[in-house]
C-alpha cells in the first residue's frame, strides 16, 4: 500500500480547506466530495454522433424510409429522436427483421451493425427488387464502421453497384455522466471466443476519438492481449505532434481485457444498481418494469442514470441498505407534504409553485424504487437465494467446497435455472482452478441430462475459453502452482505455438486471492453502511479482483511490485507515459481523472466499486466499456445449444 | 506580419474554406454540421500547423493525382524520421503479440521473410486518419496501385481503395497477410483473406476464416475442412423432423468424439429414439381418452426433444406404476440412463407432488431394513424435500412428518413456523422444556382452539408417556449429527491450514 497518493490528496486538500476533517473519517455516504475532479462533458459525443448521422441521411435527398438493426434502436433513441429523422426527411421507421419488406417509398436507407446476415438480407431485398421491376435508392449506412466482409457479400451478390454504402462513426453512447459504452455487446465473443479481432481496431479508434476530445492522456496501463493491440491501434492513429501544450481532461488511460477477471462478473450483484440489472435486466441506460413493480396493469419504462435523484442515492449502495434509506426518504417526503396544513393561501400558492412538483417528481421516483425493492426482495429473500449467495461465498473463500458442489449438484438435478447452474459451475472452476476430473465428468453428465445433450458445444466454448476446466489429474494445488510458474515460463521462450491456447487461459484465483488479500477474513464483523473497502459490493465477502488491480496499479504508478500478480495473470501487462512536459500539471484535477476500459464488458457492481474507491482515493473514474455485462449475459453468449 | 505573409495566410484560410466543401457539397450541409465542426475543431485548433497539412492533404483524396507537392512532402517528411523518434510523441509502441522475442517464433510469420526487408522497415505512420472525425470514411478515393504490404494495409484500415491484384504469388500474399494480422484489424484480416480465398497456416488468420464461414453460413465448408465433431452435430438442431433428426444423431454416433462425449451422444440418440416411441403412443392414449391421469392433466407439449430429466418427470407423472419392462417406465429410464439415486429421487418426488400423490411421496422415503423395520431415509437434506413439497402444496399433515425428521432444533422450529406446524412446535417446545415459549405460542390460538388445548394440556401433564419413543429417535439424530459437525471440523482444519500455506 502506498500512503503516497492518499497523502497527496489529503494535503492538497488541507491547503484549501483548513478545516475538513482527515480523509479516513470523512463519512462513505457523502456523494460529492471537493477531491473528485470533475468530469469532462461527454454530451458532446452525442452531438458528434447526431450530426455525422444527420449528414449521412442528408446524403440521400428526399424521402426515405429507415430500417434500423433492433439493437442500434436503443442508442439511435439516446442521441436523436422522430423528429430529428423526420426532419432529414425520413418518412417510415422500420426495424430490421430479415422479412420481406413491405415499404412503399423510392428510397430506403438501411441503419446497420457491420454484420453479414443483415447485408445479406439488404441483397435479398435488393434482388426482390429487381426480380419485381421495381427501381428503388439504396443506401446502407454501416456503424460503428464498414467491414470488408459485408462489401463482398455486396459483390457476391451482385448488387455492389446498385447501393451506396457509408460510415457512421457512431463509436460512443454516454450512458451516463461517468459511464460510457459502445453498445458492442458481440465483442466479447468474439474476441475473446472466437479469436475474432475485427473489433479491435474499434477499440483503437475509441481511444483515438477520446484523446483527440478529452486528451492528451499523461499515462496508459493495461493489462490483457487486447488491451494491447488497441492501444497499439490507438497509437496507429494518432496523428504526430497532435498533443502539443493543451491541457487535457483525463489524466490515466487503464485498459483491462475482461479476460483476466472473470470471476468478479460471475458473482450476484448485491449492490443496487447491479441488482437491479440482474433481475430487471437494464437496457442501454434504461429498464423496464413490470406491473408487480409498478403496482398497474401495465409496465414501465424508467432510465436510470444520475438524473434520477432517488436512484443517484443507492444505486452504489449495498441492497441491504437501501429499503432503510427509502423509508427514511418517504418519511421526509410526507413532513414535506404535510407543511401545506397550517399554511395560509398565499403559502400555499408559494408552495405549489416552487416545492411541489419536485415534490411529487420526487414522490414518483421513491414509489418506483420502493416498488422495485420490494419486487426484488421478494425474490431475493427466498431460502434459495440466501443458499446461493452462501455457496458463492464459500467458493470465493475456498471453504466447503464438498458442500458447495452438492449444492451446484442439486441445482442442476431439479432443473433450476440452466443460466444459474452454469454460473454456478464456471465460478467453482475459475476458483478452484478447474473440476477433479470426476467432478467435472459427473457434473456435465447430470448438466446435459438436466438440460439437454445439445449443450455439448456450450462445454466445448466453456473449455475453450477456460471457465469451465477440467484439472489434470493426480496434482495438487501447490504442485499446480509451481508448474504453472514454469509454464509461464516456457511462454515466454517461445513455447506458445497457437493461438488457441493463449486464448484458454488459467487461473489461478486462490493465489491471486491471498497475494491481494481479495477475501477479507471472514470471521471480522463487516458493517456494510460503512463499508471500508471494496468488498462492500459483494457483501463485505470479496474485493472484485480486476477494481483491486485498478487500485494497485494507480496507487504504485504502474506495475512495479505487482510482478507476481501479473505472472500468475499470465502477464500482458504494460505502462507507457506521454509526454513529459504534461508534469508541470501532473498535480491538477486532470491527473485524478481516469479513464478505464473494459474490452469485453464490465458489470455494475465494478463501476459501484471504482466509484468507491474514487470517493476513498480522491480519484474521478470515467468508465469506457464495450456493454455493460453480467454472469448471464457473459454465459449467455458462450451458450450454443441452438441453430 | 509583413503583407506577403499576410495573404500567405489569406490564402491558406479560404483553402481551408473551400476544401470543405470539398466533401460538403451543399452548403445546407455545411451549416448543419457546424455544431460539431465546432467541437472537432476545438480539437484541431491545438493541432497548430499539422492542422493545415491535414487539410492540404485532402487534395489527395478529393480527385488531385497523389503526387501533389504537399502530400511528397508530407511523405517525405514522414520517411526521412529517425527511427527513435517515436518518444518524442509521448506513448512508445508496445508488441501485442505474446511476450516472446518475435524473430524466433512461429507466431510472427514475417520473420520468414526477412528478405523482404525494405517493406517492414517502412514506416509510414497512419496521419490521414484524423480528418475523418470530421466526415465519412468512405469518401475517400485513393487508387495507388504500387503499395507495399504495409503501406497497403494501412491503406485499407483508412478505408481507402487499394488493389490487391499485384499480390499474386502465394509468398506475396502470405507477407501482406502477416502484415494485416501484425496490425490486429480483424477487419483488414478478413479482407485480405475473402479476396484470396487460400487457407493460410496463420492461426489468427484462420480464426477469422473461420468466424467468417461461420457467420456467412457455409457449414459445409468449415466441416470439410476441419471435420468439427461438434459442429457437425450440431447440425441436428436445424433438423425438425423427429424421424429425421433420429437418423442424424445416429450418423454422429461414428464421429471421432472423446469418450465421455460420445457417451452423450449415444444417450442422445437413445433418448430420442424413446421419446419417439413414448410420443406415439401416448398420443394415441391421450385421444383414446383410455388413462385417467391423461384426461386429469392434458399433456401442454410433446415430450420430444426434451432433456433426459424432463422426460423422466413426464415418465414419473404419466407413467409412474409401469413395469419396468416398458420404455416409459420411470424405472427403465433410470436403468438405460444410469441416473443417479439423487437424480431420480429429486425428478420422482417433484413429480409426484404434483399429483399430490403423497402415499408415493411417502414410499420414496421409506426403507425396510432386514427385521422389517421401516426407516425414512432421503438422499438428499429433508429442508430441500420440504422446500420442494412446500411448493407444491403439500398439506401441514404431509410437512409435518418431515419437518419432524430435521435434525436441527432451530431449524425444525425455523421450517415449522414457516409451514404452521403447530404440533411439531408445540412438541418441540414440550420436549426442550421450555414453558416460556409455550405459553407465548399458546396466545396466539383462540381458547376455543384444539392448539390452545394441546398446549393447555402439555402444561398441565407430566411428558412422560411420549418421552421414550423420542429418546429413541433423538439417538439417532445426535449419533449423526456427531458425524456431521466431526466432517464439519475436519474442513474447517484443512481451511485453516490451506490459509497458513
Amino acid at each position: 500500500m502506498s500512503p503516497h497518493a492518499t497523502r497527496r490528496v489529503f494535503t492538497s486538500k488541507g491547503q484549501t480547506d483548513g478545516c475538513s476533517p482527515p480523509l479516513s473519517l470523512i463519512p462513505m455516504a457523502q456523494s460529492i466530495r471537493r477531491d473528485s475532479p470533475e468530469l469532462p462533458d461527454f454530451s458532446l459525443l452525442k452531438r458528434l454522433a447526431r450530426d455525422q448521422l444527420i449528414y449521412l441521411l442528408e446524403q440521400l435527398p428526399g424521402r426515405k424510409d429507415l430500417f434500423i438493426d433492433a439493437d442500434l434502436m436503443s442508442p439511435l433513441d439516446r442521441i436523436a429522436n422522430v423528429s430529428t429523422l423526420k426532419q432529414h426527411e425520413v418518412d417510415k421507421l422500420y426495424k430490421v427483421e430479415y422479412k420481406p419488406i413491405v415499404s412503399t417509398s423510392d428510397q430506403l436507407c438501411f441503419l446497420i451493425r457491420p454484420r453479414l446476415q443483415s447485408v445479406k438480407w439488404i441483397c435479398d431485398v435488393v434482388n426482390a427488387d429487381k426480380a419485381a421491376g421495381k427501381f428503388r435508392r439504396y443506401k446502407l449506412i454501416f456503424t460503428p464502421q464498414k467491414f470488408y466482409a459485408c462489401e463482398n457479400v455486396l459483390e457476391e451478390q451482385g448488387i455492389f453497384g446498385d447501393v451506396t454504402t457509408d460510415e457512421w462513426g457512431f463509436h460512443l453512447l454516454p450512458l451516463d455522466d461517468d459511464i460510457i459504452s459502445l453498445e458492442l455487446p458481440e465483442f466479447f465473443r468474439d474476441y475473446f471466443l472466437d479469436g475474432n479481432q475485427r473489433w479491435v481496431r474499434t477499440a483503437g479508434c475509441v481511444l483515438h476519438l477520446l484523446h483527440s476530445l478529452y486528451g492528451p492522456f499523461s499515462k496508459v496501463y493495461g493489462i490483457g492481449r487486447c488491451s494491447k493491440m488497441a492501444y497499439e491501434s490507438w497509437r496507429e492513429q494518432v496523428e504526430e505532434g497532435e498533443q502539443k501544450g493543451r491541457d487535457g481532461e483525463i489524466g490515466s488511460v487503464f485498459l483491462f481485457d475482461r479476460d483476466v477477471d472473470y470471476v468478479t462478473p460471475m458473482c450476484s450483484q448485491v449492490v443496487y444498481e447491479g441488482l437491479v440489472d440482474d433481475i430487471f435486466r437494464i437496457k442501454c441506460g434504461c429498464v423496464e418494469f413490470g406491473p408487480e413493480v409498478t403496482s398497474s396493469d401495465k409496465s414501465l419504462k424508467v432510465m436510470l442514470n444520475s438524473q434520477d435523484k432517488v436512484f443517484n442515492q443507492i444505486r452504489n449502495e449495498h441492497f441491504s441498505n437501501v429499503f432503510g434509506f427509502l423509508s427514511q426518504k418517504a418519511k421526509n417526503l410526507q413532513t414535506a407534504y404535510d407543511k401545506r396544513c397550517g399554511m395560509d393561501i398565499k403559502q400555499i400558492k408559494t408552495f405549489v409553485s416552487e416545492e411541489l412538483k419536485g415534490l411529487k417528481q420526487e414522490h414518483r421516483l421513491l414509489s418506483l424504487h420502493i416498488g422495485a425493492s420490494e419486487s426484488m426482495m421478494k425474490k431475493k429473500t427466498k431460502q434459495e437465494f440466501q443458499e446461493l449467495l452462501k455457496t458463492e461465498h464459500s467458493l470465493l473463500e475456498g471453504f466447503d467446497i464438498r458442500e458447495c458442489i452438492t449444492f451446484i449438484e442439486e441445482h442442476i438435478n431439479r432443473q433450476c435455472s440452466m443460466i444459474e447452474s452454469l454460473r454456478l459451475l464456471c465460478l467453482l472452476s475459475l476458483t478452484e482452478n478447474g473440476l477433479l476430473s470426476k467432478d467435472y465428468k459427473s457434473m456435465k453428465a447430470q448438466y446435459l441430462q438436466s438440460y439437454g445433450v445439445d449443450h455439448l458445444p456450450t462445454f466445448a466454448n466453456l473449455k475453450q475459453l477456460g471457465i469451465l476446466v477440467e484439472q489434470p489429474t493426480g496434482e495438487t494445488l501447490t504442485a499446480m502452482e509451481n508448474k504453472v510458474g514454469k509454464l509461464v515460463n516456457d511462454r515466454a521462450a517461445g513455447k506458445l505455438t497457437d493461438a488457441f491456447s493463449s486464448l484458454a487461459k488459467k487461473s489461478h484465483f486462490r493465489a491471486l486471492s491471498r497475494r491481494l488479500n481479495l477475501v477479507p477474513k471472514s470471521d471480522e464483523e463487516y458493517d456494510l453502511r460503512v463499508p471500508k473497502d471494496m468488498a462492500y459490493i459483494f457483501s463485505g465477502a470479496y474485493v472484485p479482483l480486476s477494481c483491486k488491480l485498478i487500485e494497485q496499479v494507480l496507487e504504485r504508478d504502474g506495475w512495479t511490485g505487482l510482478e507476481e500478480v501479473t505472472r500468475l495473470l499470465n502477464g500482458q501487462e504494460f505502462a507507457a507515459s506521454g509526454c513529459s512536459e504534461a508534469d508541470g500539471k501532473a498535480r491538477s484535477d486532470t491527473q485524478r481523472t481516469i479513464l478505464v476500459m473494459f474490452l469485453g464488458g464490465c458489470t455494475f457492481s465494478e463501476i459501484s466499486a471504482l466509484r468507491f474507491l474514487g470517493k476513498e482515493k480522491g480519484y474521478k473514474f470515467i468508465i469506457v466499456t464495450t456493454a455493460i455485462t453480467n454472469s448471464a449475459r457473459l454465459i449467455e453468449a458462450l451458450l450454443d445449444n441452438r441453430a | 506580419m509583413s503583407r506577403a505573409k499576410a495573404d500567405e495566410d489569406d490564402y491558406w484560410n479560404s483553402s481551408k474554406f473551400t476544401l470543405a466543401f470539398t466533401f460538403d457539397e451543399e452548403d445546407d450541409d455545411y451549416t448543419r454540421l457546424k455544431e460539431s465542426k465546432k467541437a472537432v475543431n476545438s480539437i484541431s485548433a491545438l493541432a497548430d500547423e499539422d492542422d493545415d497539412d491535414d487539410d492540404v492533404e485532402k487534395v489527395s483524396w478529393s480527385g488531385e493525382p497523389v503526387g501533389s507537392i504537399s502530400w511528397s512532402v508530407k511523405e517525405t517528411a514522414s520517411k526521412l524520421r529517425p527511427a527513435g523518434d517515436s518518444r518524442e510523441l509521448g506513448f512508445p509502441k508496445i508488441s501485442a503479440s505474446p511476450s516472446l522475442p518475435k524473430n524466433n517464433s512461429v507466431y510472427s510469420l514475417s520473420s520468414l521473410f526477412k528478405g523482404t526487408a525494405q517493406y517492414s522497415t517502412l514506416d509510414t505512420p497512419a496521419r490521414h486518419y484524423a480528418p475523418e472525425l470530421r466526415k465519412p470514411k468512405c469518401e475517400y478515393k485513393d487508387y495507388i496501385s504500387n503499395w507495399s504490404p504495409q503501406e497497403t494495409i494501412l491503406k485499407m484500415q483508412q478505408g481507402k481503395v487499394v488493389s490487391l491484384e499485384r499480390f499474386q504469388s502465394l509468398q506475396d500474399k502470405m507477407l501482406l497477410l502477416d502484415k494485416a494480422v501484425d496490425g490486429h484489424d480483424g477487419n483488414i484480416i478478413t479482407a485480405v483473406e475473402v479476396l484470396f480465398r487460400e487457407l493460410v497456416g496463420r492461426e489468427t488468420a484462420l480464426r477469422h476464416y473461420i468466424h467468417y464461414l461461420k457467420e456467412s453460413g457455409e457449414q459445409k465448408v468449415l466441416l470439410d475442412l476441419f471435420r468439427s465433431e461438434l459442429l457437425q452435430y450440431k447440425h441436428h438442431l436445424t433438423i425438425t423432423d423427429e424421424n429425421k433428426r433420429r437418423d442424424f444423431l445416429k450418423t454422429c454416433l461414428g464421429l471421432p468424439f472423446s469418450p465421455e462425449d460420445s457417451l452423450h451422444v449415444q444417450d442422445h440418440y437413445t433418448l430420442l429414439e424413446r421419446q419417439i416411441i413414448i410420443e406415439e403412443n401416448d398420443k394415441q392414449v391421450e385421444r383414446t381418452g383410455q388413462s385417467d391421469v391423461f384426461k386429469r392433466f392434458p399433456r401442454k407439449a410433446s415430450i420430444l426433444n426434451m432433456p433426459l430429466i424432463t422426460t423422466l418427470y413426464y415418465s414419473c407423472f404419466y407413467h409412474y406404476s409401469e413395469p419396468e419392462g416398458t420404455y416409459s417406465s420411470p424405472a427403465n429410464i433410470r436403468r438405460t440412463f444410469k441416473l443417479a439415486e439423487k437424480q431420480y429421487f429429486l425428478t420422482a418426488l417433484a413429480a409426484r407432488a404434483k399429483l399430490k400423490a403423497w402415499t408415493d411421496v411417502d414410499s420414496l422415503f421409506t426403507t425396510r431394513n432386514w427385521l422389517g423395520f421401516t426407516k425414512k431415509k432421503s438422499p438428499v437434506a429433508f429442508q430441500r424435500v420440504l422446500d420442494i413439497l412446500h411448493k407444491n402444496n403439500a398439506p401441514v399433515q404431509v410437512l409435518e412428518v418431515y419437518v419432524n425428521l430435521l435434525e436441527d432444533l432451530e431449524l425444525k422450529i425455523n421450517m415449522a413456523h414457516k409451514f404452521k406446524c403447530h404440533d411439531v412446535i408445540i412438541n418441540t417446545y414440550r420436549d426442550t422444556k421450555d414453558k416460556k415459549q409455550l405459553l407465548g405460542y399458546q396466545k396466539k390460538f383462540d381458547m376455543s382452539s384444539a392448539e390452545h388445548k394441546k398446549i393447555a394440556d402439555v402444561l398441565n401433564n407430566s411428558v412422560r408417556n411420549t418421552h421414550t419413543l423420542h429418546i429413541r429417535y433423538r439417538h439417532t439424530q445426535s449419533l449423526y449429527s456427531k458425524a456431521y459437525t466431526l466432517t464439519i471440523g475436519c474442513s474447517a482444519d484443512l481451511s485453516r491450514q490451506f490459509k497458513t500455506v
